[in-house]
């Protein structure tokens, strides 16, 4: 059997063995949990690549763990979304892991290999979420991403840290609670977990309440794990609050892959059909998606401390993914998987410009900003590429993903919703530009360069110049994600 | 027969002054090496653009598709007579003003200079590639850069005051942005195109009304870089930028960005037919005509130099809409003349201003009297080129005013005709006082003679000399006059 069949269950293999690993290594040389971390991260980026390579050539794999057929046993599908968000989590992953060296030793000298157990498991399980064709076991590694996430949310330093992971905790398992009901009713109709098989023998059951519930129930749960507003509550201190290398996990990944899972049980189970016709999910998911944006950004305007600020910003990006989904067009599609591109990075960018700061200055108030432009010229470069690429401004990646949202909503006759995302794009531009002006152009007396380490400054510098290829090279994302658009609806 | 010629040099050309800024970065720490990229790259700009010229002038067009971005949208480039006349304007007060810019920068020591000269070219980039869109786009994009691309030089100054007027200017700027994008995606939605045709891609298969709101949008978009009231307010204190940047960015560059959009919306987008069946062109002529009075009344008072000039030029911009919105060969020929007049006038002006600081330390006009004694080379031609502003012949002012007086004439707009008369006694009200001062009154005390360097004086002899050979020799070959010939071919 060829090695490439066999990648979808390595890609998440691998990182699961490592985490295990972690502990035992850890025993003997705390620094070496990092170098596992970061050559297991790098073989993983070259299984995504390898995947995504054959994928586009040859079509999707299908791997039947146990050689058990499907709908018995779990299957693990890697189709053109699988292989996107499989090649966007190894890539971040692979960065962060070379920024959180400096990073860890920083905030968490102790605990490093404590942090890299859990670091290495949440890259597994969220590699596993977007690679299982099985409901369950999707639902499985869910968990294991979210109970990873609150630990590593708590294992920072301070005692808000701790809240911000308990109220992590108890939204998080509300949310798995809701999607666990979810899957066990789409159980009790249809008799399967295999999501292809659940979507063959839905439609026929499209009238039944129970269908419905579960629908309903699938929404909320994973609306939870978005983020979507008012179900947010959690995310600003937990996102505030952790480590830095895990901010931009939790931001650019995490919630990722929460909209990953929303987009397949919408699209691949329930089908455009029955969630825009038969029950109006889109139009309210829409809704909600429209007022997250606006609040989200609104929020963050009120925010001083930079992490703060750029978790509510999250809020309102995940509004515009949410919003896309619930547009459920081809526009809109693209639109919200290349957002789920662009913010990954841009936020991914943010954060790790943010921790540079905080571990150089140890400063995270906003107005304390001034002249940082000057003191940190190249992070603060980073730093304004994805400022300016969040507001929406072209070339930058982020205008594009605005414009597909934009017109998914004109083509679906909702010119409002196209008003709203261009509105956002002015509060963007409202929090964003106040950092800028303070860090640029505020006159100091010392102006000594101080950067942060070149092991912070770099992938910080990586991701920014990806919110710049993905605008200028964004002809060459277009037909990828048009063919997962039309393959979706 | 017309004919498309797939031709990179529209590329070339705004990618030139990318580069620059990319190397005038990397040579941040040699003044003179970073100063001859800007330098040099404005020539090379200069000579690319003017070496489309000819194949122009025989009624081709140039054309480059980059990429698609969806269907039927593409970021591609066409460079048109209208597209050339803009760029070739920019481009030479580009050489112009980077001359008086080193002059400038290295008589007052401004610190930061990098930055200066860097978003200065990449402001010059956005503006070609503004001036060479084929479709709105690809237009929007520029648009936009150049909005980023002149924060930092609006900014320049790093006081709390320019700090204001640079929020200020990015919260009008932006939020026309916001509409004109959304004029945009309607756009889209309604005719499944955004690519400039002669004689516009909508069609009066959509509801007069929705017609009517777009093309609202379409001009508040445009219309807050064109300044018209009551979207003006950020030119005013956009003037605490050095004074090359007002020079070619808010006299030239930046505003006329957005007349140039207003241009490609009326004649590329709605087409003047469909917009004089919908009464829609007089109605722009008269919005803009309050524009034209009330911004002249406002520079009546204004004692700041700079910020009088800024007025004016919020006025003379209006102008141009005014001629472009007649929709009729003479008021076109008037509004695309004063286009590229006004320019070389206002640009003069604003050198001047610049030459008075750098020597006096002096804003305010009435701490000018018998400047034109210590300065009388900079204040002859602040003289000149006030003449052309308020239409005097022998100047070019009075040929593009003669044309928009034809033009008006034409509609049989008698209002009209009295806004421009009106104004152009407004303009002598608020210019001539400022010469007398300079000329007639006696300074506190005499030093003798005193001019700015050289590197300032010579730019300011030549745009103030071109001026006034435009106003004799209008049809000159090669000239102005020739470009906007070809664009009778838009009514």
């Amino acid at each position: 059997m060829n090695i490439i069949q066999n990648l979808p269950i390595l890609v998440v293999i691998v990182p699961l063995i490592a985490s295990f690993c972690m502990p035992i290594i850890g025993l003997f040389r705390r620094r070496y949990c990092f170098y596992l971390t970061l050559i297991t991260n790098f073989l993983i980026l070259i299984f995504a690549m390898l995947l995504l390579n054959y994928v586009i050539n040859q079509g999707e794999i299908h791997y039947y763990l146990g050689n058990w057929e499907p709908p018995y046993g779990i299957e693990y599908v890697i189709d053109h979304l699988s292989a996107f968000m499989i090649i966007l989590i190894s890539f971040i992953a692979f960065i962060m892991t070379i920024y959180s060296k400096e990073d860890v030793e920083n905030e968490l000298p102790t605990n490093a290999p404590l942090f890299y157990t859990l670091f290495m498991l949440l890259t597994a399980s969220l590699l596993g979420i977007v690679s299982t064709g099985d409901l369950f076991n999707l639902y499985v590694f869910l968990e294991i991403a979210s109970l990873s996430a609150y630990t590593l949310v708590a294992v920072g330093k301070k005692k808000d840290a701790l809240i911000g992971s308990f109220n992590y905790l108890i939204m998080g398992t509300l949310g798995a609670c809701f999607i666990l009901i979810g899957i066990g009713f789409l159980y009790l109709v249809t008799g399967s977990l295999n999501m292809a098989d659940i979507a063959l023998r839905l439609p026929s059951l499209y009238s039944s309440h129970v269908v419905h519930a579960a629908a309903i129930f699938f929404v909320v749960g994973l609306s939870i794990k978005i983020a979507l507003f008012p179900l947010h509550v959690w995310l600003p201190d937990a996102h505030a609050h952790a480590p830095s290398t895990i901010s931009v996990f939790l931001s650019g990944l995490v919630l990722k892959v929460g909209a990953y899972a929303m987009i397949r049980v919408l699209f691949d189970i329930f089908t455009v059909e029955f969630f825009v016709n038969t029950l109006p999910i889109a139009e309210v998911l829409s809704w909600m998606a429209a007022i997250a944006i606006i609040a989200g950004s609104i929020n963050a305007i009120a925010q001083k401390d930079i992490k703060r600020m750029l978790a509510y910003s999250s809020v309102s990006q995940m509004g515009y993914i949410a919003l896309g989904i619930g547009l459920a067009n081809t526009p809109g599609i693209m639109g919200s998987l290349l957002h789920i591109l662009n913010h990954a990075f841009m936020k991914g960018c943010l954060f790790s410009a943010a921790g540079a700061i905080i571990h150089k200055y140890k400063i995270r108030n906003v107005h304390q900003f001034k002249g940082l432009g000057k003191k940190m010229p190249y992070t603060m470069a980073a730093f304004s590429i994805a400022a300016i690429s969040m507001v929406g401004a072209p070339p930058f990646g982020a205008f594009f993903s605005k414009l597909f949202l934009a017109l998914g909503a004109i083509e679906s006759g909702k010119w409002i919703f196209a008003l709203i995302i261009l509105i956002s794009s002015l509060l963007n531009a409202a929090y964003f530009f106040s950092i800028l002006e303070r860090a640029y152009f505020t006159k100091l007396h010392d102006e000594e360069i101080e950067e942060a380490p070149i092991s912070m400054v770099l992938p910080t510098f990586i991701l920014a110049m990806g919110c710049i290829a993905f605008g200028v090279f964004m002809f060459i994302l277009e037909p990828f994600l048009r063919d997962i658009a039309t393959s979706l609806l | 027969m017309k004919m498309d010629i797939i031709s990179i040099k529209p590329i070339l050309a705004v990618l030139v002054s990318l580069m620059a800024a990319i190397l005038i970065v990397v040579f941040r720490d040699y003044r003179n090496i970073r100063e001859f990229w800007t330098i040099s790259a404005s020539i090379i700009k200069f000579t690319i653009i003017s070496s489309m010229l000819p194949c122009i002038l025989t009624g081709n067009t140039l054309y480059y598709e980059l990429f698609s971005v969806l269907p039927n949208i593409s970021v591609a480039f066409r460079v048109d007579a209208l597209g050339i006349l803009f760029g070739i304007l920019a481009s030479f007060l580009w050489i112009l003003t980077s001359i008086y810019s080193i002059g400038y920068m290295r008589s007052l020591d401004e610190h930061s200079q990098t930055r200066y000269y860097a978003f200065f070219a990449l402001a010059l980039s956005s503006a070609t590639g503004i001036a060479f869109s084929a479709n709105l786009l690809t237009l929007f994009i520029f648009y936009e850069t150049l909005t980023l691309s002149t924060y930092p030089l609006v900014v320049h100054k790093e006081t709390p005051k320019a700090r204001s007027a640079g929020r200020r200017y990015l919260i009008y700027t932006l939020s026309g942005s916001v509409i004109l994008l959304f004029a945009i995606i309607l756009s889209y939605s309604i005719a499944g195109t955004l690519d400039f045709v002669n004689g516009g891609f909508l069609s009066k298969s959509t509801s007069i009304t929705n017609l009517q709101i777009l093309f609202a949008m379409f001009i508040i978009g445009f219309g807050v870089k064109s300044a018209f009231m009551p979207l003006h307010s950020w030119l005013p204190s956009a003037m605490i930028a050095p004074t090359p940047v007002s020079a070619l960015l808010h006299a030239v560059a930046v505003v006329k960005a957005g007349i140039f959009g207003v241009i490609r919306v009326i004649y590329f987008v709605f087409g003047s037919e469909l917009l004089l069946d919908m009464g829609l062109g007089m109605a722009l002529a008269y919005f803009v005509s309050f524009t034209i009075i009330v911004a002249s009344l406002f520079a009546l008072v204004q004692d700041n130099l700079k910020r009088r000039l800024a007025y004016s030029t919020i006025s003379q911009l209006s102008y141009i809409a005014l001629g472009v919105a007649l929709s009729n060969p003479n008021g076109l020929m008037g509004g695309v003349l004063h286009f590229v007049y006004h320019a070389f006038m206002k640009i003069t002006l604003f050198f001047c201003a610049g030459a008075i600081y750098v020597v006096t330390h002096k804003e305010n006009i009435s701490e000018l009297n018998g400047i034109g004694r210590k300065m009388p080379i900079t204040m002859s031609m602040f003289f000149i080129a006030v003449l052309g502003m308020c239409g005097f012949p022998p100047t070019c002012g009075f040929i593009s005013k003669w044309y928009l007086l034809l033009g008006s004439a034409e509609a049989n707009q008698l209002l009209l005709i009295i806004v421009l008369i009106v104004s152009t006694l407004l303009n002598i009200a608020y210019f001539f006082p400022i010469v007398l001062r300079a000329f007639f009154k006696k300074p506190a005390k005499q030093n003798g003679i005193e001019e700015a360097p050289p590197l300032m004086l010579i730019p300011i002899i030549i745009t103030a000399l071109i001026s006034v050979l435009l106003g004799i020799w209008p049809d000159a070959p090669y000239s102005f006059f020739h470009i906007v010939r070809l664009m009778e071919g838009y009514i």
